[in-house]
């Protein structure tokens, strides 16, 4: 009796094997836009692996947090190349997840049965954002502390229990090294959330089978031996073609890793070389990129009475509208290669609108670029609200029976 | 190809870049870290001018003789003064709270002052001071205005006055230096010396940096060759895909 039978009896090592990789059967026509799913996969586990080595020398403590990272840049052997691993990894992470949502959107891959599916992606996000918010605040430098004022500050604005809620987050009436050490606790523990969500992801995605870019479910079209017609194993198809994905990603990560860790002063902002400082301002706060389109949505809405919760809920309401795509989505095609013009226009006028409040949240405010961020935030709700009306309305192609 | 551009402008968009706030244009530092003597120069500047009010402390002596292709006996006879282990890092004798009683403000430590500032940033900074008799210590700085350092390097530099031209608009706008008393160095002389600093800072401020770039390009040719392997691994596995 072979080893593998011996485990096999007491654990399902081969079942499981066979059900999610060698004999789960993925359409054949995935084409660049489903590399990200497994590029978020890795990044996840780059950003856990560098960020343990990382809390072996970083000391979460108001005094040291700014040293300790210094510290691991110049005396740490490797500790360059781990940090920057790291803080380089969390801007790929994002671009990663938001061509990953994109993909999604584009072929209408929240589309019923996988409601779940989708919303599960979407929790994901969220929690990736509440990491990444909280890693930005443990270099313990300008920006980091600023920034974190700045976000914690939102949470004040809302009425009645806001300035509760504040101390509550900070543990502090200040952002102050009790802040740090919670922020440091929790940016420690989420990833592991992470990798549990990520898990459910996965099977979920394995009940309801990978969507593909003619938006058709493979699984209406099996074969005598109830095998999907287009589909193929994922192993090893797909894993060697990820593979691929894979390598061409690492050349582009390593390009800015090694030759750019800054990015221009986007992926590590410039005032963060300057150890936090309670009582100096900077010039401009701008949060990290991948919060700036919402920070641009924060900033457009006018503040009612001093208070500027109705941002705050707009902002909130920006990421809540995804979690309902399933739902907004009328059209009786799920991929846009069948949909009509009305939800093409729709979709790139939404991806420019993105584009542009994410540039909006970078730059200091001024009257015009305000106007400019409010046109875009209406654009950018109108995109979800009317979505049940203009997908309805609008022309399709005929779908074919399969892939093509 | 419509996919691939979007995909590329979406990591292009953080290129634009961002740098410090200052009133005046900033000069161009043409900073080259392969120049390892202007590094030298540059260090003994620093530790001569600078690193007596201002601290490098998260930077080692030990490691800058290495990096720079120095010996420690010449670091530890020519460039350390206080400190007596070239594992030590570069920190001054001053406390923060004797500089605020000196200065009224701590001097800022300067091992990440090029990453923060920009080393054109402060390039011209540290040319731009000039006479200006409604300050207190009778100087002034176009690049910083109302700074609070003296201009530590007068003796090299001597001192300049600044030209001012009224704009369109009312507002009196820098138009030129002029020296008024020389200094050791001619101003030729003292841009290559201040070249030489903000050189030897930039290195200080991310130490790792020539070894990264270096480690980098055999990374990028390696996966290179990687991506080839598994391009044509996934076009063997592919071909009875159709």
């Amino acid at each position: 009796m072979s080893f593998i039978n011996w485990v096999d009896e007491r654990f399902p090592a081969t079942k499981v094997w066979n059900e999610h990789l060698a004999e789960y059967y993925a359409p054949k026509n995935f084409n660049f836009w489903y590399f990200f799913g497994s590029l978020a996969i890795l990044m996840l586990v780059n950003q856990i692996l560098t960020g343990v080595w990382l809390a072996m020398s970083y000391k979460p403590d108001a005094e040291l947090a700014f040293g300790s990272v210094e510290f691991i840049m110049r005396d740490v052997e490797w500790g360059w190349l781990i940090r920057y691993m790291h803080s380089t990894g969390a801007s790929a992470f994002f671009i990663v997840v938001y061509l990953h949502m994109f993909r999604g959107i584009m072929y209408g891959s929240y589309r019923g049965p996988r409601e779940l599916l989708w919303i599960i992606g979407m929790i994901i996000y969220v929690a990736m954002m509440a990491t990444a918010f909280m890693g930005y605040l443990l270099p313990w430098g300008q920006m980091s502390f600023w920034g974190a004022q700045v976000i914690v500050n939102l949470f004040s604005a809302v009425p009645f229990i806001g300035e509760e809620l504040g101390i509550f987050i900070r543990g502090d009436f200040v952002i102050s090294d009790a802040t740090l050490n919670r922020f440091f606790a929790l940016h420690f523990l989420l990833p592991f959330v992470l990798v549990g969500l990520v898990f459910v992801h996965i099977v979920a995605l394995h009940k309801v089978g990978s969507n593909n870019p003619d938006g058709i479910e493979i699984k209406e079209n099996k074969d005598e031996n109830g095998i999907p017609r287009d589909g193929i194993p994922f192993h090893p198809y797909y894993s060697v073609k990820d593979i691929v994905g894979v390598m061409g990603f690492l050349i582009l990560f390593s390009m800015v890793l090694f030759f750019a860790p800054e990015m221009g002063g986007y992926f590590i902002e410039a005032p963060n070389f300057e150890p936090a400082n309670p009582l100096k301002t900077p010039d401009h706060i701008a949060p990290v990129w991948y919060f700036t389109p919402y920070y641009a949505i924060l900033r457009a809405v006018p503040s009612i009475m001093g208070s500027a919760f109705p941002g705050v809920l707009a902002m909130g309401a920006a990421i809540v509208c995804f979690f309902f795509l399933p739902w907004l989505d009328r059209s009786p095609v799920k991929s846009m290669r069948y949909k009509g013009p009305i939800q093409r226009a729709a979709l790139g006028m939404f991806v420019i609108v993105f584009i542009i409040l994410g540039v909006l949240g970078v730059l200091p405010s001024t009257p015009a670029l305000t106007l400019l961020a409010q046109v875009c935030t209406v654009l950018y709700f109108a995109y979800f609200l009317l979505m049940p009306w203009y997908s309805k309305i609008d022309s399709t192609k005929p779908v074919p029976e399969r892939l093509t | 190809m419509k996919k691939l551009i979007i995909a590329l402008m979406l990591f292009a968009t953080p290129m634009l870049s961002m740098g410090a706030a200052s009133p005046v244009p900033l000069d161009d530092a043409d900073v080259d870290l392969s120049d390892k003597e202007s590094l030298q120069r540059g260090f003994k500047y620093f530790v001569n001018y600078c690193l007596s009010c201002h601290s490098a402390k998260y930077q080692r002596f030990e490691r800058t003789a290495n990096d720079l292709g120095l010996t420690f006996e010449d670091v530890k006879q020519n460039l350390m003064f206080t400190a007596d282990k070239i594992g030590s890092t570069m920190d001054i004798a001053m406390t923060d709270k004797d500089a605020n009683i000196f200065f009224g403000v701590t001097p800022p430590d300067l091992s990440l002052t090029t990453r923060s500032r920009g080393p054109d940033w402060v390039y011209t900074y540290m040319r731009s001071f000039y006479l200006d008799d409604s300050k207190p210590m009778g100087i002034n700085n176009t690049v910083f205005p109302d700074v609070g350092m003296p201009h530590a390097l007068w003796e090299l530099q001597g001192w300049q006055e600044a030209r001012f031209k009224k704009s369109e608009n009312g507002q009196m706008k820098f138009e030129k230096f002029e020296l008024v008393k020389a200094g050791s160095m001619t101003p030729e002389e003292y841009d290559a010396a201040m070249r030489d600093l903000v050189n030897f800072m930039t290195y200080l401020g991310d130490p790792s940096q020539m070894e990264r770039k270096a480690l980098g390009v055999k990374v990028i040719l390696f996966l290179l060759v990687l991506f080839v392997l598994s391009y044509l691994l996934k076009k063997e596995y592919w071909k009875d895909i159709h």
